[in-house]
């Protein structure tokens, strides 16, 4: 049961940073990544040992993500608080707080297929698993989250500069 | 060439590096003569990089307490203190504590645990007539030798419900310290070891993978002994074994 519990700790840190650019909220997010592990932990049993631990994981957060987004209704303006002029900031910052406005205004089934797959690195089978769609769905979601993200990023009207390495 | 054409599918699979290697050259071929379109895949691959530089750092930042206790309030002791450890080092970025304490951290005097285990798994696993020194024949003496060696209560993990049974074991010498190392082999002779030393004062960790020229490793510290299962195995399988090396390790 521990080698369960060392998996599981082992996957905190990714949890981490998909929960932060799901909601653009650094305490949002280490709550839901709470409740992830709350609820993982006490259904290490509901786990097969033959599949990965991963999707699993990010299936628990992803449906808890669901339920909140539910509770909250439409009402939570997603992202980044309005933020200082971009020359006072210093960059790592800015494109953080850029991307995390752009992200916002994704539709949430977008927003988490570009995340699964893009930051996550989870294979496209996976990531169709955790959302609980057909890999065909994923992929058109996948192609639109990226193309409205790329006209959000282009409109910031500066020349794109955002690629940090 | 399979000459198919190009779908929005294949630009992301391009974009994501999952096509495979043909079927990308035809599709930056394809690229090639629409400007337009590969200027949008250069476009593409860049958010997804800004993506990761921007939210990578938090991936690497240390376990905030409050989630370290999500593990404490459910946990053994041991995995109270695995957890207080967790907390204290960042989990899963380069900079994690078990890897400077395995030997590439700042002291350049520390022996490197895991590279030395590794270099031992290559020179004795290919042996045909001499791979160890007591046979799994005697399983009850070896085990009994390398734990008064050790001195520390040692255990060979059945793995046979990952496919491996004991081939044997031998003792090591570890910059001086004995250090005992256990083989196993499965139905198609691959071969695979548990290296375990002692490490007396040092704390719990989670497991950890490194991989020297091809042969992967996943390793971890319980109960002051140091733990190494090593093999050239696909990260899952080796996985699924260092977690039932771990599990039956657990078992008192």
């Amino acid at each position: 049961m521990s080698g369960v519990r060392a998996l599981i700790l082992e996957q905190v840190p990714a949890l981490r940073r998909y929960a932060r650019a799901l909601t653009g909220d650094r305490e949002r997010a280490d709550d839901l990544v709470q409740d992830t592990l709350a609820r993982s932990l006490s259904r290490i049993h509901l786990w097969r040992p033959a599949a990965s631990i991963r999707p699993w994981l990010f299936t628990i957060m992803h449906n808890l993500f669901l339920n909140e987004r539910r509770r909250a209704s439409r009402t939570v303006q997603l992202g980044a608080d309005p933020a200082e002029p971009a020359a006072d900031r210093a960059d790592s910052r800015a494109l953080l707080d850029d991307l995390d406005r752009a992200l916002g205004q994704l539709a949430d089934d977008q927003r988490a297929a570009v995340l699964l797959v893009g930051v996550e690195e989870l294979s496209y089978d996976d990531a169709a698993k955790v959302l609980g769609i057909p890999i065909g769905t994923l992929m058109s979601r996948l192609s639109r989250g990226r193309e409205q993200l790329r006209r959000l990023l282009d409109g910031e009207g500066r020349p794109r500069i955002r690629r940090v390495k | 060439m399979s000459g198919a054409p190009v779908s929005e599918s294949d630009v992301q699979a391009l974009v994501d590096g999952r096509l495979a290697p043909a079927r990308a050259a035809e599709v930056e071929a394809w690229l090639a003569e629409r400007p337009e379109e590969a200027a949008r895949v250069a476009a593409l691959r860049q958010d997804r990089d800004a993506l990761r530089a921007a939210y990578g750092p938090i991936a690497a930042e240390p376990l905030p307490p409050r989630l370290a206790a999500e593990f404490a309030r459910t946990g053994t002791p041991s995995w109270r203190r695995a957890a207080a450890a967790a907390a204290i080092f960042a989990l899963g970025g380069a900079a994690g504590w078990a890897a400077g304490y395995f030997g590439h951290g700042h002291d350049p005097e520390r022996r490197d645990v895991i590279r030395e285990a590794i270099g031992a798994h290559r020179v004795f696993i290919p042996e045909v007539r001499h791979p160890v020194e007591v046979a799994a024949s005697e399983e009850a003496h070896l085990v009994a030798w390398l734990s008064k060696k050790l001195g520390h209560a040692l255990k060979a993990p059945d793995l046979s419900a990952q496919g491996f049974r004991l081939v044997g074991g031998r003792l090591l010498s570890d910059n001086g310290r004995p250090a005992a190392l256990f083989m196993y082999e499965n139905s198609a002779g691959l071969r695979i070891t548990i290296h375990c030393v002692a490490e007396p004062g040092a704390s719990e960790t989670a497991f950890r993978y490194r991989e020297i020229d091809g042969v992967a490793a996943f390793y971890w510290i319980d109960e002051h002994l140091a733990y190494a299962v090593i093999g050239k195995l696909q990260r899952d399988k080796l996985l699924e074994v260092a977690r039932a090396t771990y599990a039956a390790l657990e078992k008192k």
